[in-house]
């Protein structure tokens, strides 16, 4: 692009422009973090003598059981990514390498769920919940989101280029379809299972909706609904207290995101050209 | 390996996916539509069959109709604008600009957070007499304005916090492929006299037009799935002016309980994901023209 760069007056009123809009961009945030670190009664006194304080986060804490909400989270984030990689790998691996009647028709049904994703089939799916009588636990939240045919879609993709010469060499040492599996697919994948892994945590974390519904009591409950049920229940609206709730919630997935950025875009970028 | 076993190996290894797809996509979308022509079931009365009866309440529900528009005016007021400044920030964060790492940063961040967070944090923003934007209307000796409580402002406001966490987001898909964009074609065009916003209309913006099509399924799909910041920042109001489709579907479905007038609902929301899917699939040959 150096051929075209903007020159003299326009480089400096696109540079302009682009600070412009990253300032924009960034103000709201910068607004929640100096509420959270200063006392309430700086929130909107913003002043270089405003005292720092950890204050808000110790009240937010104590005010519910945060603790728990992450603990779910993190149990749930887990347990459906690992659910995915098992059920993904094994479901990509047919439709890339095995020939089968009705292949493609089963492949497009799996596709149908890229637009009729679980999220808006609350009403049946927590009829089924309720039906098999597993409402309001962390193994409901996830169940729907396990089969992810994002993630088969994208693992047949990579297991396709996958050189037939190596999947043959493995099968004439011996080895079974799964063992050709585990030694000759999976490692040749890690780029993908990476990029899908980050896009899948970072999805689970901040899924609301679904959690919402089908929870219904703080051993479930999941940390985005923990902080909506803290900061709608009455605290007398204390923005202070609410942003350093906020900020808490997404500290771990910000944090990771700031010391990974990279990967992180790198990630999202793969999952998503595919 | 013999036919056969291949056959089987292969159906073995698909169903512990198929299972849970058939159980938690395939059942429920079919459950659904079954469901629809059934009453809700109350108390001692179970559900009998009422054929199109919750169709035609839908038909005549005004606060369905206004679910539906502003669903549609939300995603015409969110997804051009997102793309286009998605598309800004990549040409800008690609070019050498002063800082662009602090602008990657900050265009990008808001992508990571959860919905629900921007919107705590969006709320705060907007209270009147109190929130930032407030602070900054106020200093100007604008009159104070209550932008999620009134009719006219409360959708545009929440437009506003949707463009801002996914223009980011695609932007890093505009800036993958602008990465991948040979240099020869900036220098050719060059030689041959091309002006730099002729080549950038003629050139960069052809080639863009795969990922522009992946970004506005995307978009779409996100205007009608994505509706946390509504149950946190205006629970659709007031008076319904905020109520997008989805949102109407969770409170009819999960605080009026009407489960069969919500699976009615919820059709209407598949039909419309299924015209995308559609859409999307007609101009999926067109997307490899390019590549």
């Amino acid at each position: 692009m150096s051929v075209y760069a903007p020159r003299g007056i326009t480089h400096s009123l696109e540079t302009l422009g682009a600070w412009v809009l990253g300032v924009l961009w960034v103000l709201p945030l910068v607004y929640a973090f100096w509420t959270a670190f200063h006392p309430p009664a700086y929130s909107t006194n913003f002043t270089l003598a405003a005292p720092l304080t950890l204050g808000n986060f110790v009240k937010a804490w104590q005010a519910a059981p945060f603790a728990r909400y992450f603990a779910n989270t993190v149990i749930l984030v887990t347990m459906v990514l690992a659910a995915q990689l098992v059920l993904v790998t094994l479901a990509a691996y047919a439709f890339a390498r095995f020939r089968f009647p009705g292949r493609d028709v089963v492949f497009a049904l799996v596709l149908v769920q890229l637009m009729v994703m679980p999220d808006v089939l609350i009403v049946e799916n927590y009829r089924t919940m309720t039906a098999l009588g597993i409402k309001d636990t962390i193994l409901s939240i996830g169940l729907p989101y396990m089969a992810s045919a994002f993630g088969i879609f994208l693992l047949r993709q990579t297991f396709k280029t996958v050189p037939r010469e190596l999947d043959e060499a493995a099968r004439v040492e011996g080895c079974s379809p799964l063992q050709t599996l585990w030694k000759v697919y999976v490692p040749l994948a890690r780029p993908t299972y990476i990029a899908y892994a980050l896009v899948s945590i970072s999805y689970h974390w901040n899924n609301f909706l679904w959690p919402l519904i089908i929870t219904n009591s703080v051993e479930s409950r999941p940390v985005t609904v923990g902080l909506q049920v803290f900061s709608a229940t009455d605290q007398g609206i204390d923005w202070s207290i609410i942003s350093a709730a906020t900020l808490m919630t997404t500290g771990p997935l910000l944090i990771a995101f700031l010391l990974f950025q990279r990967q992180f875009v790198q990630s999202f970028i793969r999952a998503g050209i595919r | 390996m013999t036919r056969t076993r291949e056959w089987l190996y292969a159906w073995l290894l698909l169903l512990p996916a198929a299972t849970l797809l058939a159980l938690f996509t395939h059942y429920p979308a079919i459950a659904n539509l079954w469901h629809s022509f059934y009453s809700t079931p109350r108390g001692a009365r179970p559900a009998k069959f009422i054929g199109l009866d919750n169709y035609r309440a839908l038909v005549d529900d005004p606060i369905f109709w206004r679910a539906l528009s502003n669903n549609l005016w939300y995603a015409l007021g969110t997804i051009p604008l997102s793309i286009a400044l998605a598309l800004l920030m990549a040409v800008w964060v690609n070019g050498r600009l002063p800082g662009r790492g602090f602008l990657r940063l900050a265009y990008f961040t808001p992508t990571v957070l959860p919905m629900i967070a921007v919107a705590n944090i969006w709320l705060f923003f907007y209270t009147p007499g109190y929130g930032l934007l407030e602070q900054i209307t106020g200093f100007f000796g604008w009159p104070s304005h209550n932008w999620l409580g009134s009719q006219s402002t409360a959708l545009p406001a929440l437009m506003i916090v949707t463009i801002w966490k996914e223009a980011g987001f695609f932007m890093i898909f505009y800036l993958a492929a602008l990465q991948s964009m040979s240099p020869h074609l900036a220098e050719a065009a060059a030689i041959e006299g091309a002006s730099r916003s002729y080549f950038f209309r003629r050139v960069t913006l052809p080639l863009l037009m795969p990922t522009t099509l992946f970004v506005l399924v995307n978009a779409v799909i996100n205007a009608f799935r994505l509706v946390d910041h509504i149950v946190v920042m205006t629970r659709g109001g007031p008076d319904n002016a905020t109520a997008l489709l989805l949102y109407y579907i969770f409170e009819i479905g999960f605080r009026f309980w009407d489960s069969s007038y919500a699976a009615a609902l919820t059709m209407v929301l598949l039909v419309l994901l299924g015209a995308v899917a559609i859409v999307q699939f007609t101009f999926l040959e067109r997307r490899t023209f390019y590549q």
